[in-house]
Formats: C-alpha cells, structure tokens, sequence
C-alpha cells in the first residue's frame, strides 16, 4: 500500500536532513565527541538530546494509542533480557563508530555527500551483517 | 551560536538536528508503529535479517536518508566532510556491522528510540557503545593514528 512507503520515506528524509544539520555526516565532529580526554566536542550531545526528548513525547502519545495513525498495528521490540550478545554487540560497533566516526545511519545518508566513501563505508557494514546471518547459519 | 569553552560545538544546529531525527522515528512510531532503528531497517531492506517490515517500506526509508541529506546540501555551501582512508572505512564499516547485528541496534534505534522508552536493553547497549566508543578514540589519537581534522 502507498502509506507502507510514503511513511517510512517521508521519516527517512526528515532523518537524513536532521543527521546532516546537526553535524553527524562529518567524521571529524563524532570522533570529537568520542574524543571525551581529548579536544571534546559536545555537538553530538546536543543531537542525541533533542531527538530524545522528541521521542519522549512521542512515547507518552504512543501509550495512549490503541494502533498508529498509519497502520493496523504497532510492532515494538519487547525484549527486556541483558545478554552477552548484546552487551559484545554494542561493544564492537561504539569500536567501529570510533574507528571513522560514522554509524549506520549518517553512512546512508554520507552517500549523498562523499558518495565514494560513504559507498565503501555501507558495503564494509553490510558484509558484516552478512558474516552475522552465515555465522548463525541462517544465510 | 557557540557554546563557551567549546569553539567548535554547533549547540543550535545539533539541537535542530536533534529534534528533525525525533520527529523521523516519531513518525515511524506513530504513524507506521515502528521503531526507526537505521541497521535493523537497512538489514531488512538488504535481506539480511528477518522482520514484519514490508521490505519496500525499509528500502523506502533507507532511500530517504541520502535523499534528505541532499536536500540539506543542496541548500548549504559547506565543504564535503573529511573521510578516513578506504582500508579504515571497510575495517569501521565490517565491525559497526557485525557489532549493531550482535547488538540489534545502533545509535538510532537503542540511541534515540531505546533510550527515550527508557528500555533496559537500549540503556545498557547505549552506555556499552558509548564506552567502547570514547576508549577507541582515546587510544587512537594515543597512538596518533586516525585523526581527520
């Protein structure tokens, strides 16, 4: 259905132009955050509150909503279990992010800007999700 | 604007940056019920993992990232950021894939979406990677190795 897709493409938008204003496809601007004993620079705290704070307030609405404005139901992750896996898999990626100062999302939205680096940064990450899905022999 | 004793924070640009992402997985909460977590999304979009996402919807999301960055760019006249080396970028970009699929999640998901819920899972993943993130910096620029500016 059309709103499957305008909803998500509308937010990944919104979530590229917001990650590229507050400074998140630049590398040298994380890693000064990450550089917490060196040169620090308190930019990413500043993005990380704002959109926290919105989502607060998303969460309170969200609790007094039987289904989404824009769908049947609501699929939320429930899991409350602290794992090894979790805590190891958090582990490496804060090490990646600080390897080249770029997570997930400003990778994606870097293809726009330095499209070459962006390129080899997002391929690296994909094949290590794929090395996760053989691993677990679900490849 | 500038914050005292920090010459090159953005506070205003990041906060406005800041709070355009919150209204992104607002909308993905509450319009489509889902949490905008960029590596679960993106894995879904590439078949790398199972979810209840209709996958046109996660390439949908996952096009808009670039498209919104752009739209920002083409409004701007900010000089391209500075990039690691190829072999840094497929060493950061094979461990943040492995680790945010160990994890089930990145900065977005357990960063923003987790956090604001205050879901245990997402506290504990943010302190770890935010650890593990400061300690690799510092030891980095120990060795001086992967400065960018």
């Amino acid at each position: 259905m059309m709103r499957d897709i305008l909803v998500p493409l509308g937010a990944g938008t919104i979530f590229g132009a917001g990650l590229t204003i507050g400074g998140m496809t630049d590398p040298a601007r994380v890693r000064g955050f990450l550089d917490l004993f060196g040169n620090w620079d308190p930019t990413l705290a500043f993005v990380m509150g704002g959109a926290v704070l919105v989502m607060a307030l998303a969460w309170m609405l969200q609790r007094k909503m039987l289904r989404p404005f824009l769908a049947e139901s609501f699929s939320l992750p429930d899991r409350n279990d602290i794992t090894p896996r979790l805590v190891g898999g958090s582990a490496l990626f804060g090490v990646g992010w600080g390897i080249a100062g770029l997570c997930p999302g400003p990778g994606f939205a870097a293809l726009a800007i330095v499209p070459g680096e962006a390129a080899i940064f997002v391929a690296a990450m994909l094949a290590g999700m794929l090395i996760v899905r053989l691993a677990e022999g679900r490849g | 604007m500038s914050l005292p004793g920090f010459p090159e924070a953005a506070p205003l640009a990041g906060l406005i940056g800041g709070v355009l992402i919150g209204l992104a997985a607002a909308i993905m909460l509450l319009g489509a019920g889902r949490i905008a977590g960029v590596s679960g999304i993106a894995a879904r979009a590439f078949g790398l993992a199972e979810s209840s996402m209709p996958r046109a919807g996660a390439w949908a999301f996952v096009i808009g990232l670039p498209l919104g960055a752009w739209i920002v760019t083409t409004q701007t006249a900010a000089p391209a950021p500075a990039f690691a080396g190829p072999v840094t970028l497929v060493i950061a970009g094979l461990v943040v894939g492995i680790g945010t699929r160990l994890g089930s999640g990145c900065t977005s998901g357990h960063g923003v979406c987790g956090m604001s819920r205050l879901s245990q899972r997402s506290l504990v993943a943010t302190a770890t990677f935010m650890l593990t993130g400061f300690a690799t910096v510092a030891l980095m620029n120990a060795f001086g190795i992967g400065g960018l500016r």
